[in-house]
């Protein structure tokens, strides 16, 4: 288990209060200026050296990602975009940051901001999200009032303006692009990349997007040193991590642990086990719904980190985990996650916006009993057809946890699903889903 | 996609009153000043604020004049975005997380809850008008499952009893306390604390 002492969150619950000087008392805001001196060049060789991941979801490279930012800022400004539009079900580890460790995440705008010469950096919250939106506002205004951020913030000569905007509950404006474009004041559509946003982003101008854990836990990895952190974990997988755990354990809970830890040691000993005990367990969505979910037998030795999760198939994703006991009906779970991002596609892309339709409603359907035979087929199909084919990774975020499903439970469905097929003329339109509909009108 | 309607009646007139007029011309002040197009969620949400939580299509006529937009665009935004009510809902709107993390701690309990007291369908006023409730997509409180939102406020850690509490005292025009419901500290492994003792303890 993580020392207390490593913990970069220390105030995770709110035990100590998230106003400025509880904040500085616990190491926020100090020495920033002679980190900033050190010059943007050393800071991200150090996030580099850190090994630092993005913790929105992809685990992209967080050092790389400052460097693609232009060296010299031309005649566009540079921005830097803080993503805080988490609405990924299972997932609320930067509702805790934006609401108890607000000036961490100050602190993090403040340097990343520096690191890639942006003077203007927005933070996108989910407007769900009001109460800690106000918090983090409050916080805000306290570094504007101490001079830590603003005209030469912290004493470092650097300008640096944040300000906050809101989104309205859309789940897609969490991808980079779309988000940009809710910034812009359009509806919440990705772009297509290339280009991409490092080079033309916000306003078509240089624009670095990170997650708000990503940027929270920037100023202590430059503090401590991004050897510190690096020896944390294990290669490439490096740091700690705020896991969520909700669903069917005793004790629902946001904990902060060491990547690679036994998924098992998250349910068992920090969140007092499942409900009836581990033998009760029938699956595990690893990291927020779009992760394909994992079957109890693999759940014994799984690890808890990007590579280790990529090889069972799944993915560590934002480290949301939803943990389902055998009291649950699992086709009905995740038809309820395909509702979910049938309702949440942008309508851009029509295999996406089409196909996630088709999935919650055939499911829906499977966990009833009411398909028939060859539907498991053709729902796999299905999936294939928008993985891949869209913008963004939405499509992959829809098909992901209905593959999941079809992998490592197919038997059930198979077992629930006896029937023929209904129609058994017409066989030649293959991507027809509604099939049973169509009888009902013979 | 979630298909979304004006509502049919409609006010012929909205303005910003003076208070959030400050607000609109404050937030305009955060965007570049070529973009003021990107204010609009922003005001939209004011809107609705000041119209009793809904957007009359007036209100978007007035919203894109004052930031100079076509009346389309912000009609795309106000239709895109879930948050916007484009029909009227009650003062207090109630909205019941029923994604899967909440479905399998028990929201259709919360849900059964607001059937009996607000209305039998969703988005369908209470008796008394001032209440509405509907089920959203994840609220992004999971750890804290089942919960629901009314207005701005999160309730979490429910089940069917407490929510009838907290029902009750809406439909009475108290405002009930928020957080956890059942005295936990926020998103903390209730009586299973394992990490961060010494602070606790302080």
């Amino acid at each position: 288990m993580l020392k207390d002492q490593d913990r970069i969150f220390q105030n995770l619950y709110n035990d100590l209060g998230s106003d400025i000087l509880s904040s500085q008392k616990r190491g926020d805001w100090i020495n920033t200026k002679e980190l900033l001196d050190k010059g943007r060049d050393w800071i991200i060789e150090e996030i580099k050296s850190s090994q630092l991941r993005g913790r929105g979801g992809a685990g992209f490279p967080t050092g790389l990602k400052w460097s693609f930012a232009p060296k010299e800022v031309g005649s566009r400004p540079h921005y830097l975009v803080i993503n805080a539009d988490e609405s990924e079900p299972g997932t609320c580890k930067d509702r805790d940051i934006l609401r108890f460790e607000p000036h961490k995440l100050i602190e993090g705008c403040l340097i990343a901001s520096y690191a890639v010469q942006a003077h203007v950096c927005y933070i996108y919250i989910r407007g769900e999200y009001f109460i800690e939106g106000q918090k983090l506002q409050k916080a805000i205004d306290e570094a504007y009032e101490k001079n830590l951020i603003g005209k030469n913030s912290a004493g470092s000569g650097w300008d640096l303006d944040i300000f906050i905007h809101y989104g309205a509950g859309a789940y897609i404006c969490g991808e980079e692009t779309a988000l940009l474009e809710s910034i812009e004041g359009n509806k919440g559509q990705p772009r297509l990349k290339p280009p991409f946003p490092a080079l033309i982003g916000l306003y078509g101008c240089p624009t670095i997007v990170n997650n708000v854990e990503t940027i929270a836990v920037v100023p202590t990895i430059l503090k401590r040193s991004g050897k510190w952190f690096a020896s944390l974990g294990r290669e490439k997988n490096t740091g700690t991590k705020i896991f969520c755990i909700s669903g069917n354990v005793n004790n629902p809970c946001n904990v902060e642990e060491e990547m690679n830890i036994p998924l098992k040691e998250l349910i068992e000993f920090h969140a007092g086990g499942v409900i009836g005990g581990w033998d009760n367990l029938q699956a595990v969505i690893p990291g927020g719904s779009s992760m394909p979910l994992i079957p109890k037998d693999k759940c014994e030795t799984l690890t808890m980190d990007f590579d280790s999760l990529m090889a069972e198939k799944s993915g560590l994703g934002t480290a949301g985990i939803v943990v389902i006991n055998k009291d649950q009906d699992i086709i009905k779970c995740m038809a309820r996650i395909a509702r979910f991002y049938k309702h949440e596609s942008c309508g851009q892309c029509t295999p996406c916006r089409e196909g996630s339709g088709w999935m919650w409603r055939m499911l829906e359907r499977m966990a009833k009993g009411e398909a028939s035979k060859d539907e498991v087929e053709m729902l796999e199909d299905v999936t294939k057809q928008i993985e891949g084919h869209t913008i963004c990774a939405f499509g992959e975020g829809s098909s992901w946890p209905v593959q999941g499903l079809l992998r490592h439970f197919k038997d059930e469905i198979k077992k629930r699903n006896k029937f023929d097929p209904i129609v058994k003329k017409n066989r030649d339109i293959p991507y027809l889903v509604d099939q049973h509909l169509l009888d009902k009108n013979v | 996609m979630s298909l979304k309607r004006p509502a049919k009646e409609q006010p012929e007139n909205f303005e910003f009153n003076s208070p959030s007029l400050e607000t609109a011309n404050a937030i305009i002040t955060k965007y570049p000043k070529d973009r003021k197009q990107s204010a609009v969620m922003a005001l939209l949400y004011l809107a609705q604020k000041q119209n009793d939580n809904w957007i009359p299509l007036s209100a978007m006529k007035y919203i894109a004049k004052f930031l100079g937009m076509p009346y389309i665009k912000v009609y795309e935004v106000a239709t895109f975005y879930s948050m916007y009510n484009l029909s009227p809902v009650g003062k207090y709107f109630v909205q019941v997380c029923t994604t899967t993390p909440c479905m399998i701690r028990g929201a259709n309990q919360l849900v059964e809850a607001c059937k009996e007291k607000i209305s039998k369908n969703e988005s369908e006023l209470s008796t008394d008008k001032n209440c509405s409730w509907i089920e959203v997509e994840c609220l992004g409180a999971c750890v804290n499952a089942p919960m629901m939102q009314i207005n701005d406020d999160y309730y979490e850690d429910l089940d069917k009893e407490k929510t009838l509490k907290i029902l009750d005292q809406i439909l009475k025009g108290v405002k009930p306390k928020p957080g956890s419901y059942r005295g936990r500290l926020n998103t903390e492994p209730e009586n299973n604390r394992k990490t961060l003792m010494d602070l606790k303890n302080a």
